[in-house]
């Protein structure tokens, strides 16, 4: 992670230049691996973001909720999930998840969960949950913020490790 | 089942489907009111499709059944509304739409698969709901109705219903090449905070489930349908508008040349489809 780029506290959405100023100052004391980094700020390189973004470790079980919330990541809307057969309404856009810690590591699935075109390629459906740059016409209540939050990304993170055939 | 509701089966059909379609449309014959209907033909030339469907076929045997039938379709309480105002005088004219087309049956038949048309007067391709309200502004001489409102509702439906089972067949070239090549650069552009475009709804993941919809091509032959979801009729630019509010984006402005433009690329990808207004979708 290039720490001087990209440190910012408090939500992805907050994100303002003075924050940024203020987190590098108070990081510096800290030391590596505790801030959040910002949507515009988070490095792929060939498919892989090496690094957490968020301060906090993911929770697997709050992850299990962000997946299946409609209003967050609703990767249900396009993926089934065995795990979550509680839920109705599974989709069948892209492949189902089960076994996908077996398919892709911890950095790969944060690509894919950041900005899937940078693993999938640009034709996609899949949204990019951590992403704010190069989108056209977004509505004005969701203007200039992610669809996840950093901890929300790092969260299902740990849930979609758990999901191994 | 099938039988007890009336909807007829076809083996025959079933074979041809999309590569990436996993839950295909079914093989229902769409036959309203003893009129058999066409919701499935070769696509147009020059199409993403082999295979073009009505939006019909991927409706439950519970929704579809509700199209078959006027007495069942609740489109027809407006269709019935429609009826009343043709035949009522208003504005400065005095006259009703009636005194100046006649019987509507007649006068108004065929219109509907063939919009949006092109307009020499105003230079422009114009939509259903704008060829109404610019008769009624200067021959009827009353006031515009807005494009959402219950009158225009109830007229679209009905002068719609005067070319039920005609196939759509829209204008594409002279002046409207450019139209259609604009509508065709928003269909496939990406919007929205999900990033999406029309095409990736309805062109690469039809018959796929998202969610809990059945995803069907998209084909706009049923318009303005009534949905369970509206509890009532609802125009093709509301659909549109709310196809884009569900990726995230600023929808374009009904009546604006954005969606006509739409309008007039999506109708020429279902050039053949039959006019099935008022459809009946979940
Ligand atoms: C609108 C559709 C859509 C949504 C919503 C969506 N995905 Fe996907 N996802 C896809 C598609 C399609 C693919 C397959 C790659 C491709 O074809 O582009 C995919 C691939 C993946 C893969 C790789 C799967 C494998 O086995 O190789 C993972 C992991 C994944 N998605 C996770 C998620 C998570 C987690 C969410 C929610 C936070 C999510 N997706 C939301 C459409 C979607
Ligand atoms: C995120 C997926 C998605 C995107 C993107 C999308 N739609 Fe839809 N659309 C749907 C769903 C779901 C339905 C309801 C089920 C169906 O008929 O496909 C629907 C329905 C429709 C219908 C009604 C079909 C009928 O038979 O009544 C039309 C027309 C339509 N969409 C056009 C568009 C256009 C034009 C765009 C781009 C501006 C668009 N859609 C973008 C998901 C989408």
């Amino acid at each position: 992670m290039n720490r001087t780029m990209s440190l910012v506290c408090g939500s992805a959405q907050k994100w303002t230049a003075a924050i940024t100023v203020g987190a590098l100052a108070a990081a510096s004391l800290m030391g590596p691996a505790s801030a959040e980094v910002g949507p515009d700020d988070v490095k792929i390189d060939d498919g892989v973001v090496a690094q957490p973004i968020a301060d906090q470790p993911g929770d697997a079980a709050a992850g299990r909720e962000w997946a299946s919330g409609r209003k967050l990541g609703n990767c249900l809307a396009c993926h089934a999930i065995s795990d979550l057969s509680e839920l109705p309404f599974h989709g069948e856009v892209g492949p189902p998840l089960d076994g996908v810690a077996d398919r892709w590591s911890a950095e790969e699935l944060r690509a894919i969960l950041v900005n899937s075109k940078t693993v999938f390629g640009d034709q996609t459906i899949m949204p990019a949950f951590y992403r704010t740059a190069g989108l056209n016409k977004v509505a004005d209540d969701f203007a200039g913020k992610t669809i996840l939050s950093a901890q929300q990304i790092e969260d299902i993170i740990a849930y979609l490790l758990t999901l191994k055939e | 089942m099938k039988k007890s509701i009336g909807l007829i089966g076809s083996a025959a059909i079933a074979a041809i489907v999309a590569a990436s379609a996993v839950a295909d449309p079914d093989d229902n014959n769409l036959v309203i009111e003893g009129q058999s209907l066409v919701s499935e033909t070769t696509a147009p030339e020059g199409s993403a499709f082999e295979i073009i469907y009505s939006g019909w076929r991927f409706r439950s045997p519970e929704t579809q059944v509700l199209e078959t039938d006027d007495f069942e379709n609740p489109g027809m309480v407006a269709v019935e509304y429609g009826y009343e105002l043709w035949e009522t005088a208003a504005g400065s004219s005095g006259k009703s739409c009636a005194d100046c087309h006649g019987a509507i049956e007649e006068s108004m038949s065929g219109l509907r698969a063939g919009l949006p048309k092109w307009d020499e007067a105003a230079g422009k391709p114009l939509s259903l709901e704008h060829l109404i309200n610019r008769s009624i502004k200067e021959h009827q001489g009353a006031d515009a109705w807005k494009w959402e409102s219950a009158e225009m509702l109830a007229m679209t439906a009905l002068i719609g219903l005067q070319s039920r089972g005609m196939p759509l067949d829209v204008q594409t070239d002279g002046p409207m090449a450019d139209w259609y090549e604009r509508g065709k650069e928003l269909y496939y552009a990406r919007v929205g905070q999900l990033d999406m475009a029309c095409a990736n709804c309805h062109e690469d993941n039809w018959g796929n489930m998202i969610r809990a919809d059945h995803l069907s091509q998209g084909q706009i032959n049923g318009f303005p349908t009534y949905r369970l979801k509206w509890q009532g009729l609802g125009s093709i630019h509301r659909r549109f508008k709310g196809c884009m509010k569900q990726i995230r984006a600023t929808p374009y402005k009904p009546g604006g040349d954005e969606f006509t433009a739409l309008e007039l690329y999506v109708a020429s990808r279902g050039e053949g489809l039959s006019v099935e207004t008022p459809a009946v979708r979940q």
